[in-house]
C-alpha cells in the first residue's frame, strides 16, 4: 500500500497523477479461507481490518453481492453520536466515538470525521424530561451531553426557528459536542484499502446463496454465485439481509427489515453548522462538505426488501424541516433513496456468537448503525478471533430475547423509530 | 405509496388510510404462563421476515377500521391478495414464490 501524504500528492502532481495504484485489489476467490465476512459495508470491512491488525488473521475474504459500500453504508445520513440511555449502549457507541477520533490517521485515509455537534430538539414536556434523563445517564457513563435552552440552541444553530408560535415549538435541546458526521463512502473505502493492504481478499459481485455445514453442525463454507468457498469461521454482517442469510444456516433471528429513506438538496454554500435531530417531528439534517443538505426520514410502516419507500414519508419529514428551518422553504431537493434496515425488538444490535459453531452475526443496527462502525467492527473482530465476545459486546447476544435481558433503547426512546 | 384493497370496503384506497399491523397468522397462545422461554421467544420476537411473499395484517384505520390480512411480495411491494381476518392463508399458486 502506497502511503497517502502531502509528499505523495506533490510527487503525483509532478507527473500528471498517473502513478496512483488501485486502492484495493480485486482477486479471484481462493478455495478456502480462515474467515469469511459476508457483506462489504463499513462494519464488515472494518471487521476484516481489525481481524488482520489486532488478531493476526489475514487469510480472510469479504464477500459482497453488489458493490463495496453500496448498501446502508452508502445510504445513511452519516450521523455520529453516543448519547444513548443504557450503560451497555454507552459502552459500544462511545467505544465507536473514541475510535472515530483518530480513524483517519489509523487508516491513512481521510474519513472526514467532523465532531461538529449533534443537537436533539425537545418539542414538548415529555421530550424535555426524557432528554434530561439521558443527559444525567450519559454523565454517569462519562459521555458528554448537555442541556441547552432554546436561545442557546439558536446560538449554536442560527437557522433554527425558536418562535413559540412554531407548529413544533423548541423547548430546549440536548447537545453532544463530540457527535458529528463522517464521509460514509470514505469509511468503506478506507477500511477496504487498509484491509486489502494486510492481505484481505475483497470479492465484489459475489452473492452468498447457501451456508455449508459439516456433520458436526459447524460451518464449512459458503455457496456463492462464484462457486463454493470454504471457511472455518463465517461472520454475517449483512444489515437488511441478515435474516435471509441466517436462515440459510437454519437460525431464526428476531429481525424485521424495513425501508428507511434519505434525501439531499442541491448544494449550497455553508449555512448549517451542526447536526440537528428531532425525534418528535422525525427529521435529521446536516450539511455535507459538498454543500448538500443531508436529510433523514423515518422508516416506512411495512417490511420490505425493495430499497424504496413511499413519498409521503419524505414529505412528512420535509414538512418538519421547513417548519424548524424556514430559510429552507425554497430549497430544491436533488435525490432521494432508500435502504433496508434490520430492526430488533429492543432497537439494540446483536453482535454475537450463534447456536451454529463457527457462525457469528453482527446485525440489528436498524436505523442507526453508521455511528457505531469502528466500534462494532473492532469488538466483532475480537468475537470471531477469540470465539468469545469482547467485554463491550457481551450483552448484545442473540439469547437476550429468550432470557429477557433486553437493552431496551426502544422503550427508552433514545432514538427515533 | 401503496394502493391497498380493503376486503371489507371492497375498494382500492391509498396506504395513508391503513396501518400495518405485523405478521399475520401468529396465534396467541391460550395459556401464556405455561410457555417455555423458547416458545415465548418464538411467539413474541421471532418473525419470518421473508424476502418474497409475506403474510401480514393491515388495519383500515381511516376507513372501516377493521383488521384484515394480505399476501405481499416484499421485493416488489406488490400485493398478491388481501383477505378477511379469520380466513386461512390463501393458496397463491404460481403467484407466490
Amino acid at each position: 500500500m502506497r502511503k497517502y501524504s502531502v509528499f505523495a500528492i506533490a510527487r503525483e502532481a509532478m507527473r500528471g497523477h498517473r502513478g496512483w495504484p488501485e486502492q484495493w485489489a480485486s482477486p479471484e476467490p481462493k478455495k478456502h479461507y480462515d474467515v469469511i465476512i459476508v457483506g462489504a459495508g463499513g462494519h464488515g470491512l472494518g471487521t476484516a481490518y481489525y481481524l488482520a491488525r489486532e488478531h493476526g488473521i489475514t487469510n480472510i475474504a469479504v464477500l459482497e453481492k453488489g458493490w463495496l459500500g453500496g448498501g446502508n453504508t452508502g445510504r445513511n445520513t452519516t450521523i455520529i453520536r453516543s448519547n444513548y440511555l443504557y450503560d451497555e449502549s454507552a459502552g459500544i457507541y462511545d467505544h465507536a466515538v473514541k475510535l472515530w477520533d483518530g480513524l483517519s490517521q489509523d487508516l491513512n485515509y481521510n474519513v472526514m470525521y467532523s465532531p461538529r455537534g449533534v443537537m436533539m430538539l425537545a418539542h414538548n414536556v415529555h421530550d424535555v424530561q426524557v432528554f434530561k434523563r439521558h443527559i444525567h445517564a450519559n454523565r454517569l457513563n462519562g459521555v458528554d451531553n448537555e442541556w441547552l435552552t432554546p436561545e442557546e440552541a439558536k446560538a449554536y444553530c442560527p437557522p433554527l426557528n425558536i418562535s413559540p408560535d412554531a407548529r413544533y415549538p423548541v423547548m430546549g435541546a440536548a447537545l453532544q459536542r463530540r457527535g458529528g458526521t463522517a464521509r460514509h463512502d470514505a469509511v468503506a473505502w478506507g477500511y477496504a484499502r487498509a484491509a486489502s493492504a494486510r492481505g484481505v481478499d475483497i470479492i465484489q459481485n459475489c452473492e452468498v446463496i447457501g451456508i455449508n455445514r459439516g456433520p458436526d453442525g459447524a460451518v464449512t463454507g459458503v455457496e456463492t454465485t462464484r462457486g463454493t468457498i470454504g471457511a472455518a469461521k463465517i461472520g454475517i454482517v449483512a444489515a437488511g439481509h441478515s435474516s435471509v442469510l441466517m436462515q440459510m444456516a437454519g437460525v431464526q433471528v428476531p429481525l424485521e427489515s424495513y425501508p428507511l429513506q434519505a434525501l439531499v438538496s442541491e448544494p449550497v454554500k455553508p449555512v448549517f453548522p451542526c447536526v440537528v435531530m428531532s425525534n418528535t417531528v422525525h427529521a435529521y439534517i446536516s450539511q455535507s462538505d459538498k454543500g448538500e443538505l443531508v436529510i433523514g426520514a423515518g422508516t416506512d410502516q411495512y417490511t420490505s426488501y425493495s430499497q424504496t419507500g413511499g413519498l409521503h414519508i419524505i414529505q412528512h419529514t420535509l414538512d418538519a424541516i421547513v417548519e424548524m428551518f424556514p430559510m429552507f422553504t425554497r430549497m430544491k431537493m436533488l435525490r432521494s433513496w432508500g435502504g433496508i434496515v434490520d430492526v430488533t425488538p429492543d432497537r439494540s444490535p446483536i453482535m454475537a456468537k450463534t447456536p451454529v459453531k463457527g457462525l457469528y452475526v453482527n446485525c440489528g443496527w436498524g436505523t442507526g448503525g453508521f455511528k457505531a462502525t469502528p466500534g462494532s467492527a473492532h469488538v466483532f473482530a475480537h468475537t470471531i478471533a477469540r470465539d468469545e465476545p469482547h467485554r463491550i459486546n457481551a450483552p448484545f447476544t442473540l439469547e437476550r430475547f429468550r432470557s429477557g435481558r433486553l437493552i431496551d433503547e426502544a422503550a427508552a426512546a433514545a432514538v427515533a423509530h | 405509496m401503496l394502493l391497498i384493497h380493503c376486503p371489507y370496503c371492497q375498494e382500492d384506497r391509498p396506504e395513508l388510510e391503513f396501518r400495518h399491523a405485523g405478521e399475520a397468522h401468529i396465534a396467541r397462545p391460550a395459556d401464556m404462563a405455561a410457555l417455555s422461554d423458547e416458545d415465548f421467544e418464538r411467539f413474541f420476537f421471532i418473525r419470518s421476515n421473508p424476502k418474497g411473499v409475506v403474510f401480514e395484517r393491515w388495519r383500515h384505520m381511516h376507513g372501516c377500521a377493521r383488521f384484515f390480512n394480505a399476501a405481499r411480495d416484499t421485493v416488489s411491494d406488490r400485493f398478491l391478495k388481501t383477505y378477511k381476518a379469520g380466513e386461512p392463508k390463501p393458496d397463491l399458486g404460481g403467484e407466490g414464490r
